[in-house]
């Protein structure tokens, strides 16, 4: 390994992101401003201004637009970029579906805000959390350095030959984005010979006319296509492994992967997080650790695919499993304890417990997961909701 | 590698006619090659014949190039059978050919 060259400069997770578009020789961004994620769209067009990127910026009246044309520049063999936030999300989720199934390695940074009404610009999962199931992999972000690697990772593992599907990068609403912190910049010659130039296998071509997504039948290969995109979704687990270590090898770089454990060797019990609220959690299972309890904590970066072996692995021995939800699904449990009991039906019998927790930007405290850690000792499978009502 | 998500063939190669209940007929003996069957065609299922040998109502349009139904993607909705100035197309039920 040749000697790193490391800089260091405090940023924001939305300049954390815009670094990493650049690192990763995007050629195309078209985006919509929406608060939380203006400042990533701002940092970009000054970049294009200023020649600091060799891009072209289209600027769109809608989120469904900045998709679409995002969509087509990829079409053309150009490696491209978006970023959006909560309703822009939603606004554009038929486009997702199109991207992934015309099987384009687009990247989406999504800065995670909630869902009105009522109206509300703070931290939330659910706009994410709701556009699992259009064919893109989903990963969350704890600090703004894996908000920047997880740009140069996410292309990496979009664009192999076997995956073929869009990602999307997602970091809290201030916590990240607009919160600053020392990040890594990794080195730009090191950064391209990692990723490469974008080599899209049916790409649009004058001289080679083809269409994607035109009518097909019920006997055509509509459904095959289909299952080609969940047999390369779960391709994608070993894909993102491999390039895991190459990206920590290449950058001497700690980027956990599909999930991080943390302090599991011996747990008794643990909670499953995701996102910026993990480093609460990291902090109260010290805390308690210090007591003699003994506790851990699963964070799940790669939401889709979901690492359901990871945690099987993870779990072992455990007495009592919380999974939090920052997110909200109406007549049935959170989605990601749906994911993690699915994953491990008839594979252990521990309780599995579910908590709802920070929707809105509600505040994620110490003392929330201490009594979530405590919450698990009594054994039952219920669900609770945190810090609500004024408890 | 995944599986190619691209046509490379023309979306005409792809019949979708099946679902049609009742086709429209051509009668080219009252069929002035207005092209107004044509124009109104909704699915791009009426074609031009530039070489057409078909029955016509006078000997000097015989050899004018003339509509015919594309009955791969004919949905067989009637329009150009009700737009028709001349009743020269006629809607005729599926299985009850003449």
């Amino acid at each position: 390994m040749k000697a790193q060259n490391v800089t260091r400069e405090i940023m924001t997770g939305n300049e954390a992101v815009a670094t990493g578009v650049k690192l990763a020789r995007v050629k195309f961004i078209s985006a919509y401003p929406i608060t939380p994620q203006t400042a990533i769209v701002e940092k970009l067009a000054e970049m294009v201004a200023n020649n600091k990127i060799n891009a072209k910026f289209i600027e769109v009246e809608s989120e469904h637009s900045a998709m679409a044309s995002t969509m087509t520049s990829e079409m053309t063999g150009i490696r491209s970029f978006t970023a959006s936030s909560s309703h822009g999300v939603l606004y554009m989720h038929e486009m997702l579906h199109w991207v992934a199934g015309s099987r384009l390695p687009v990247l989406m940074a999504v800065v995670n805000r909630a869902i009105g009404p009522p109206w509300n610009i703070w931290a939330d999962q659910t706009d994410s959390i709701t556009q699992r199931d259009t064919g893109w992999m989903q990963v969350y972000c704890e600090s703004n350095q894996e908000a920047m690697d997880s740009i140069l990772l996410g292309y990496k593992v979009a664009e192999n030959k076997n995956v073929m599907l869009p990602i999307m990068s997602m970091q809290d609403a201030f916590t990240l984005s607009h919160t600053s912190e020392p990040v890594i910049i990794r080195d730009e010659s090191d950064a391209y010979d990692y990723i490469g130039d974008l080599n899209l296998p049916f790409s649009i071509d004058l001289k080679n006319p083809l269409g994607y997504g035109s009518l097909m039948p019920p006997d055509g290969p509509f459904m095959e296509l289909k299952k080609d995109m969940r047999d390369s979704m779960y391709r994608a687990i070993e894909v993102v492994k491999e390039e895991t270590k190459k990206f920590n090898e290449k950058f001497n770089a700690d980027f956990p992967g599909l999930i991080e454990n943390f302090m599991m060797e011996d747990a008794d019990y643990a909670l499953i997080t995701m996102g910026s609220m993990s480093s609460t959690g990291k902090y109260t299972v010290r805390k308690l650790r210090e007591k003699g309890m003994k506790v851990g904590l699963i964070r799940i970066l790669f939401y889709r695919p979901f690492p359901a072996e990871e945690i099987l692995k993870s779990i072992k021995g455990l007495k009592g499993l919380g999974v939090l939800d920052r997110s909200i699904t109406f007549g049935q449990r959170g989605a990601v304890y749906e994911d993690v009991v699915t994953s491990l039906y008839n594979k252990t019998d521990i309780p599995i417990k579910n908590y709802v927790i920070g929707l809105g930007g509600r505040d994620i405290r110490v003392k929330d997961y201490e009594k979530m850690y405590e919450g698990l000792m009594e054994g039952e499978d219920s669900m609770e909701w945190i810090n609500v009502g004024g408890k | 590698m995944v599986m190619t998500p691209t046509a490379y063939y023309p979306t005409t190669n792809i019949k979708t006619s099946s679902w049609r209940t009742s086709k429209p007929v051509i009668d080219y003996s009252k069929c002035t090659r207005c092209m107004i069957c044509w124009k109104f065609c909704p699915d791009v299922a009426i074609d031009i014949n530039e070489n057409p040998d078909y029955e016509a109502p006078a000997d000097r349009i015989k050899k004018m190039e003339a509509p015919f139904i594309d009955y791969d993607h004919c949905k067989g909705c009637g329009i150009c059978a009700n737009e028709c100035p001349f009743d020269a197309i006629e809607m005729v039920r599926e299985g009850e050919d003449k």
